[in-house]
């Protein structure tokens, strides 16, 4: 299956800037389907980037994040070809990881 | 709340605690190249806090404390919002040591819309685009050698993002 996860990672200077889109329905519960039942929330609850072993942002989140997640953040060190690892888990215990390369 | 039932990662996890506590974590070990990181875990997830619904009770459940206004944190958001589905909102803030930014919609069902845990070495810059159920105060709190800061802007909804 393919991920449900894309990043772009550009190292620049002393500073990489890491974006991040994430497949995800973000249901939040307060929205009912076309029969007017409540569609249950179904979200992410945690994001979690890695660089050189060493966890380098964490983002909590609620069902106020909107569908198919964006994220962007910095951190300081990392260069051209380094792996840099995102995982992700939700409210009902799915989750998926992903290895890119910081460009 | 919802059940989560154990990821199979996590009782991957469980077996590695229990090589590590028969001491056999140098031999586990010596076969990455480095340490090996456990996932996200939804262990992690401050539930009691995106439960909240005023500003003050989700910071209490978040950080234990309440912020001050400070010119320090810079929160970026449209003045009207058209899709209150998909509104892009970015922090940054210039005060030292920060180690924790939150993003709060005042009017939604819950405040709490986001939490970002901020490691040394990592700068104090978050963007992501939120959902808001209508017009509304967005808050921006940045947690910064212990104590919390925040920044203000009022976001206009044209068409909410709640659904109903």
């Amino acid at each position: 299956m393919a991920s449900t996860i894309r990043i772009r990672a550009v190292a620049s200077g002393d500073t990489t800037e890491v974006q991040s889109l994430i497949q995800h329905p973000m249901d939040s519960g307060f929205v009912k389907d076309s029969k007017g039942q409540i569609i249950p929330p179904h979200h992410i609850e945690v994001v979690q980037f890695e660089h050189g072993g060493k966890v380098v942002f964490t983002a909590l989140w609620g069902p106020a994040i909107s569908k198919d997640p964006y994220l962007k953040f910095s951190f300081k060190g990392g260069k051209k070809g380094d792996d840099i690892k995102v995982s992700w888990v939700d409210n009902k215990g799915a989750s998926d990881s992903f290895v890119g390369k910081i460009q | 709340m919802n059940e989560r039932p154990d990821a199979p990662d996590r009782a991957r996890r469980l077996v590695l605690k229990g090589a590590v506590a028969g001491g056999l974590a140098g031999l586990a070990l010596g076969s990455f190249p480095f340490p090996a990181f456990a996932d996200a875990d939804a262990k992690d997830w401050p539930a009691d806090a995106f439960k909240q619904k005023t500003e003050a009770d989700a910071l209490k459940a978040l950080y234990g404390k309440s912020a001050e206004a400070s010119d320090k944190v810079s929160l970026d958001a449209p003045e009207i919002a058209e899709n209150g589905a998909v509104v892009p909102i970015s922090v940054t803030s210039t005060l030292p040591g920060v180690t924790g930014i939150a993003v709060l919609v005042l009017e939604n069902p819950n405040t709490l819309a986001a939490a970002y845990k901020i490691p040394a070495g990592s700068n104090a810059m978050v963007a992501s685009r939120l959902k808001m159920a209508k017009t509304s105060k967005v808050v921006a709190v940045v947690e910064s050698g212990g104590k919390l800061f925040s920044a203000t802007k009022e976001v206009k909804v044209t068409v909410g993002g709640c659904g109903g």
